[in-house]
């Protein structure tokens, strides 16, 4: 192709712009950009791999060491002799059941809000409202663990768990979940934290899918003569249960990995106790307490325990995606 | 007419309609208790020591928290200065070049996983992976750390504020002669600048008050330190461990400390809400 350009008088006239040279730029910068964004993102991969096989390396000396048992062994002894034996049972069985407790006061309350929201409320208190709960996702963690330790703690052990512990008393199963000593740091205590921090998880997911239904559809429900709870119940949360589900989902992933709130209060004891209102511990909890004065197997194991925490968070957020992704497809098409 | 039945759902109605306000009060409830609890407990120990003093020694009656505040802000200006261009650009990537390429499918499955993987997890990979090599906890593992958790974060308001700019501004510029690159900086960062700089205040906001990553790669010290090689002063781990000591001036030190990082990150998530939110009705 003849450059005509070039060979009009001005731009002869100003030899300074090379036109050649301006392309090769161009082509340079947009080649550069290209890998540059392309590298970026191939290293988001790579950081999932790195996390997996680092904590794969760490984990491996306690993995030789104490093979399968480690999953179903309750004992924690790390100064034990000859040597130290390590179970990861109390921690597993702590972090399960804080996160269930969590998710059964955060799942109706969450959802509450979300129908509260996109159904009962005045316009003008919507934004606030919304803003307020989601705000409460904004508090990091830590807050969350010195305010159950210092308010929520006292308050449930002196007032709360006495009165539970003596209205259950006679009542055979109920009085070995809720048998006393109060406690300042117990696994109830600790779900209840948990179950507040993970709320704004489903509120606003619930909020976002409950507004991808199609209004005409509701209308048709509150024109047959349904009430706001039989609209709700029997077009609202059918149209959108995967995603729904998939929020709780992501909030259960939350609740299985919190560290610092629950650390504070959970009391950090591996014995697994048949009372709620007894103190345990959880896998983020014990390799926060203990990872800095840790070496050897002992530490190993910590890690393991961390890969066994990644996987469980890896297979719940997964399939919370899956689920989300599904709901995205259908609202898209 | 069967008035019975519909004096039952209407009942029915009204008590789930009550327990939807209740759990409306409860949740804003709790952000007041939180908020008023923090105040109380903090606004009696701050003043212009916390800022200008550093932090004190066991049953030491003065001191502040300056190296912790300092330490915090480096590692969290590092930390997101690191991750920001990183998040940025893969960001760019999911949403301009591999938009149908099964590559992105992959990319942002493993990217919301990261959003949302425990951050003691993240802790546990930069000892194996920086710590140990390096031979010692470090302010630079620290800020390493937290820039890990700000990626996801960036490369999902990246993606989906990029994927919101309408493909008519690109295909003009395009037609104008602009290669690819100059189309997405010059005018796709253009038209998405406010959610793109939301997500940075985000990520900052998230990373700000992050505590178990820092315990076992930043550690923390009770010094003035601007060495990024050696432990470094935090204000999550001092607040971490002035808490659980029964020493009274640490512990307001702590209540104190732990007011300005909930001030902080709250007014972040506002700013950044605010600004997403003046894009949304346009």
């Amino acid at each position: 192709m003849s450059d005509m350009a070039i060979d009009t008088p001005r731009a002869a006239a100003e030899p300074a712009f090379d036109r050649a040279k301006a392309l090769a730029a161009f082509k340079l910068g947009d080649a550069t950009f290209y890998w540059l964004t392309r590298a970026s993102a191939i290293l988001v991969l790579l950081l999932l791999g790195g996390i997996i096989i680092s904590l794969i390396i760490g984990a491996w000396p306690a993995m030789r060491t104490f093979g399968f048992e480690f999953l179903w062994t309750q004992r924690w002894a790390p100064s034990a002799h000859p040597a130290p034996v390590l179970g990861a049972l109390g921690p597993i069985y702590g972090t399960i059941l804080t996160s269930l407790i969590a998710m059964a006061i955060a799942v109706p309350v969450g959802l509450g809000i979300a129908i509260f929201l996109t159904e009962l409320c005045p316009p003008v208190l919507k934004q606030p409202i919304a803003i307020a709960v989601e705000l409460l996702a904004g508090i990091p963690s830590i807050i969350y663990g010195m305010w159950g330790f210092f308010v929520l703690g006292p308050f449930l052990a002196d007032r709360f768990e006495p009165a539970v512990v003596s209205a259950f008393e006679n009542i055979p199963i109920l009085n070995t979940l809720f048998a006393g000593p109060a406690s300042n740091l117990s696994l109830f205590n600790a779900s209840l934290v948990l179950s507040i921090m993970i709320l704004p998880f489903i509120t606003a997911i619930s909020r976002d899918v409950f507004a991808t239904v199609p209004p005409v559809l509701k209308e048709a429900a509150y024109g047959v003569g349904c009430t706001t709870w039989e609209v709700v119940k029997n077009v609202v949360l059918p149209y959108t249960r995967v995603g729904v589900i998939g929020g709780v989902m992501l909030a259960l992933g939350r609740a299985l990995g919190e560290t610092m709130a629950v650390t504070f209060i959970i009391g950090n004891s591996f014995r697994i106790s048949s009372s709620l209102f007894a103190p345990g511990t959880t896998i983020s909890a014990a390799i926060a307490s203990e990872f800095a004065e840790s070496d050897g197997v002992h530490q190993s194991a910590l890690i393991l325990l961390g890969l066994l925490l990644f996987v469980l968070t890896f297979c719940v957020l997964s399939a919370a995606r899956l689920m989300l992704r599904r709901l995205e497809k259908k609202a898209g098409a | 007419m069967n008035t019975a039945a519909y004096a039952s759902r209407k009942r029915k109605d009204k008590i789930i309609k009550a327990l939807c306000y209740a759990a409306a009060i409860f949740g804003v409830g709790w952000l007041c208790l939180i908020l008023y609890t923090l105040l109380a407990n903090g606004l009696a120990g701050l003043g212009p020591h916390v800022f200008t003093q550093m932090t004190p020694p066991p049953g030491a009656h003065d001191g502040g928290l300056l190296n912790a505040i300092v330490g915090s802000l480096i590692m969290t200006g590092i930390g997101v200065g690191i991750g920001t261009p990183i998040g940025l650009f893969a960001g760019t990537w999911l949403a301009e070049y591999g938009r149908h390429s099964q590559l992105t499918n992959v990319i942002r499955f493993v990217n919301d996983i990261l959003l949302s993987a425990p951050s003691i997890i993240i802790g546990l990979f930069i000892y194996g992976a920086i710590v140990v090599p390096m031979g010692g906890f470090s302010g630079f593992a620290g800020a390493i750390a937290l820039a890990v958790i700000v990626i996801p974060v960036v490369v999902r308001t990246t993606e989906d504020m990029l994927l919101l700019v309408p493909v008519q501004l690109r295909e003009a510029a395009s037609a104008l002669g602009l290669p690819r690159a100059y189309v997405i900086t010059r005018i796709a960062y253009k038209a998405a600048r406010s959610g793109l700089i939301t997500g940075i205040l985000l990520a900052t906001a998230r990373v700000a008050g992050e505590t178990a990553p820092l315990l076992f790669t930043a550690l923390s010290n009770q010094f003035w330190s601007l060495n990024l090689g050696g432990t470094m002063a935090n204000l999550p781990v001092t607040i971490n461990n002035f808490v659980n000591n029964p020493d009274p001036n640490w512990k307001q030190l702590a209540w104190t400390g732990a007011l300005l990082i909930t001030v902080s990150v709250l007014t972040l998530n506002i700013l950044a809400r605010t600004l997403g939110a003046e894009r949304k009705p346009k």
